[in-house]
């Protein structure tokens, strides 16, 4: 690759970027704007639904009447440490242990409370078990879901819908009658749109912080690692979308049809716990859900990079799948 | 410098260029002259490595089109957009670096006049400014070949003579031009050697005094159309055409012709007589018809 046309292309690409202000504007004021709008919304905090995690839900044996309690949204969970976490971050307010019959709740959650006089109430007698930790207020739990999201979307309109344009206008073209390589402008598309995002997602991440003083107990390199590994991801489905079309409302529909189901299904407004297993297992093929799993887990509950290496290997198989595809498949016309 | 064997080029069932064959000689300016649909812009782009023959030869310099090709070639497209929120002094520089080898860019500014709009966004350029930028980085390597297509449509009278100015300087310096154009004037002014292609083909080629010599032997004698008496249809066997106020006659011989109009006492006061141009070999090859 030569790296004098490479940084030409990069540093092109970013005054181009930097000085379309409303773009620039946009890409800021919108997750800024959804961040304080949800952090006045939600400002109690918790949200106000009964949430209750059982563990050995197959157990034989009579079930307890409590499970019959209306209005109360019962989640099956595979394993107890991580679902004794949760009641710890309030985002379960209660868990029981059919088998072994015990129940945990957070003295300090108020749902916690009113299920434990429920579950007295009902007559069933079950081992209390106590746990304590600060409630997860739920803009701490969103606001990684709405960083990514607005990565995502400046991910794939921002490379993917801007290649097209190029191509449709005759940009691609007249590149295409210089020595430049395919590679390298693809390189500096990457490169330039990958450090944009990670400057302006710096900047919304510690201006919202202000505001909002959300969780962050795990490392900033980690979260550095994440973002970048996940926005090269994210950039990847972009290219892949954008190397052959050369229609800009085809490539618009095509963008929208890839962006809103990842918005809907990869967890960054609403947890998936709890929901059909299909939708669970359609968002296990999506980058964001993984991107969003791994910066939660890393800002929500201090996890390490070893505890996020599932997440970060899945993001890297998925950039190598859909950078090979799009390189291969990349058309200047 | 450029030869071309036996070039094809189809797309699905139409024949867009279909097996022309040229030489172009060092430091000459090649006019490929055609209307709408008959195939220049097919054949520029694939001697310019855009587009892939379907079959035949395009050798320059005795050698297949290869890597080197890309860093001797000067290109400018006949629709080209250019990255957005750049200066016009930002898209030279960010040109520049692409190439091994490059004019000094005061130089181009200098001689395609671009001091005027230099900081300003590509996207506020006027048409004639727009033309000459592009043209700016067709030559910003300093390049042995040039590719003009349709360099000056839709540029008024003014831009466009000035722009034929431009390119007399590149003449001048023994670069080969290969221009595409619909004005005749244009090829006429500029070009040492002219083909005309129809349908894919080549149907004319030679250097625009030898072709109207070729297909020309005659003048045409322009008179104000009340001057002729309207029974008058015909001369030495020649139509008369009158159009726009004014009767044409085509005249293989004008001394016999203006002794005919003296002797019908028809009034030589407003007589014009002018050779036949590129545009009367034009239309005469290539039929009257307006093509999309």
């Amino acid at each position: 690759m030569n790296m004098r046309r490479f940084f030409a292309l990069f540093s092109a690409r970013n005054r181009e970027f930097l000085r379309d202000r409303t773009a620039l504007a946009w890409n800021i004021i919108l997750p800024v704007l959804l961040v304080i709008g949800f952090a006045f919304a939600f400002s109690t905090d918790s949200v106000d639904l009964f949430k209750v995690g059982l563990f050995n839900s197959q157990a034989a044996g009579q079930k307890p009447s409590f499970l019959e309690t209306r209005h109360i949204h019962f989640i099956k969970v595979d394993e107890l440490q991580p679902a004794i976490t949760k009641v710890e971050q309030h985002q379960l307010d209660m868990l029981l242990d059919l088998n072994r019959n015990r129940y945990w709740i957070n003295e300090s959650s108020a749902n916690g409370y009113i299920l434990e006089r429920l579950l007295q109430g009902s007559g069933d007698h079950l081992q209390k078990q106590t746990v304590s930790g600060d409630a997860i207020r739920y803009v701490d739990w969103l606001i990684p879901g709405i960083l990514a999201m607005n990565m995502m979307f400046s991910s794939l309109f921002g490379v993917g819908y801007v290649i097209v344009r190029y191509r449709k206008n005759g940009v691609l073209k007249r590149l295409k009658a210089t020595p430049l390589t395919a590679f390298e402008f693809l390189a500096a598309q990457i490169t330039s749109r990958l450090w944009l995002i990670v400057l302006l997602t710096s900047c919304v991440f510690f201006g919202t912080d202000l505001f909002v003083d959300f969780r962050m107990y795990g490392s900033y390199l980690d979260l550095l690692l994440v973002l970048i590994v996940g926005t090269i991801s994210l950039i990847s489905v972009g290219l892949l979308v954008a190397a052959r079309m050369s229609s800009e409302e085809a490539a618009n529909g095509l963008l929208n049809l890839i962006s809103w189901p990842m918005m809907l299904l990869s967890g960054v407004w609403f947890s998936l716990e709890g929901s059909h297993p299909l939708a669970i297992a359609l968002s296990q093929l999506l980058p964001l859900t993984h991107l969003i799993d791994a910066a939660r887990a890393i800002m929500i509950d201090g996890a390490g990079l070893a505890d996020v290496s599932p997440q970060l290997l899945i993001l890297g198989a998925m950039s190598v799948i859909f950078l090979l595809i799009s390189a291969w498949t990349f058309r200047w016309e | 410098m450029l030869e071309i064997h036996n070039l094809k080029k189809y797309f699905d069932d139409v024949k867009a260029v279909d097996g022309i064959s040229l030489t172009i000689e060092r430091g000459r300016c090649f006019g490929l002259l055609g209307p709408n649909g008959a195939g220049k812009t097919t054949t520029v782009e694939m001697l310019e490595g855009i587009l892939t023959p379907t079959s035949g030869e395009i050798r320059y310099k005795n050698q297949p089109l290869g890597p080197h090709f890309r860093n001797e070639v000067g290109i400018m497209f006949q629709h080209t957009a250019l990255q957005e929120f750049i200066t016009v002094r930002e898209i030279l520089h960010l040109f520049k670096q692409f190439y091994n080898q490059s004019k000094s860019i005061d130089e181009l500014i200098e001689s395609c006049a671009l001091d005027e709009f230099l900081d300003r966004d590509t996207r506020k350029l006027s048409g004639g400014q727009r033309q000459r930028l592009l043209l700016a980085i067709a030559l910003i390597n300093d390049p042995e070949i040039i590719f003009l297509d349709e360099p000056t449509t839709g540029l008024d009278p003014q831009s466009r003579r000035n722009f034929w100015q431009l390119l007399k300087e590149i003449k001048s310096q023994q670069k080969t031009i290969i221009l595409t154009t619909h004005y005749m004037e244009e090829a006429h002014e500029l070009c040492d050697e002219l083909a005309i292609m129809d349908h894919g083909h080549i149907i004319a080629q030679g250097t625009p005094r030898a072709l109207l010599a070729e297909h020309f032997n005659s003048s045409v004698i322009t008179l104000p159309i009340d001057e002729l008496p309207n029974e008058l249809t015909q001369i030495d066997g020649s139509d008369i055409l009158r159009s726009e106020g004014f009767a044409e006659i085509v005249s293989n011989d004008i001394n016999k012709t203006i002794r005919f109009l003296i002797k019908q006492q028809i009034s030589l006061n407003n007589l014009q007589v002018r050779s036949r141009t590129l545009e009367d070999l034009f239309i005469k090859l290539t039929g009257h018809e307006l093509r999309q």
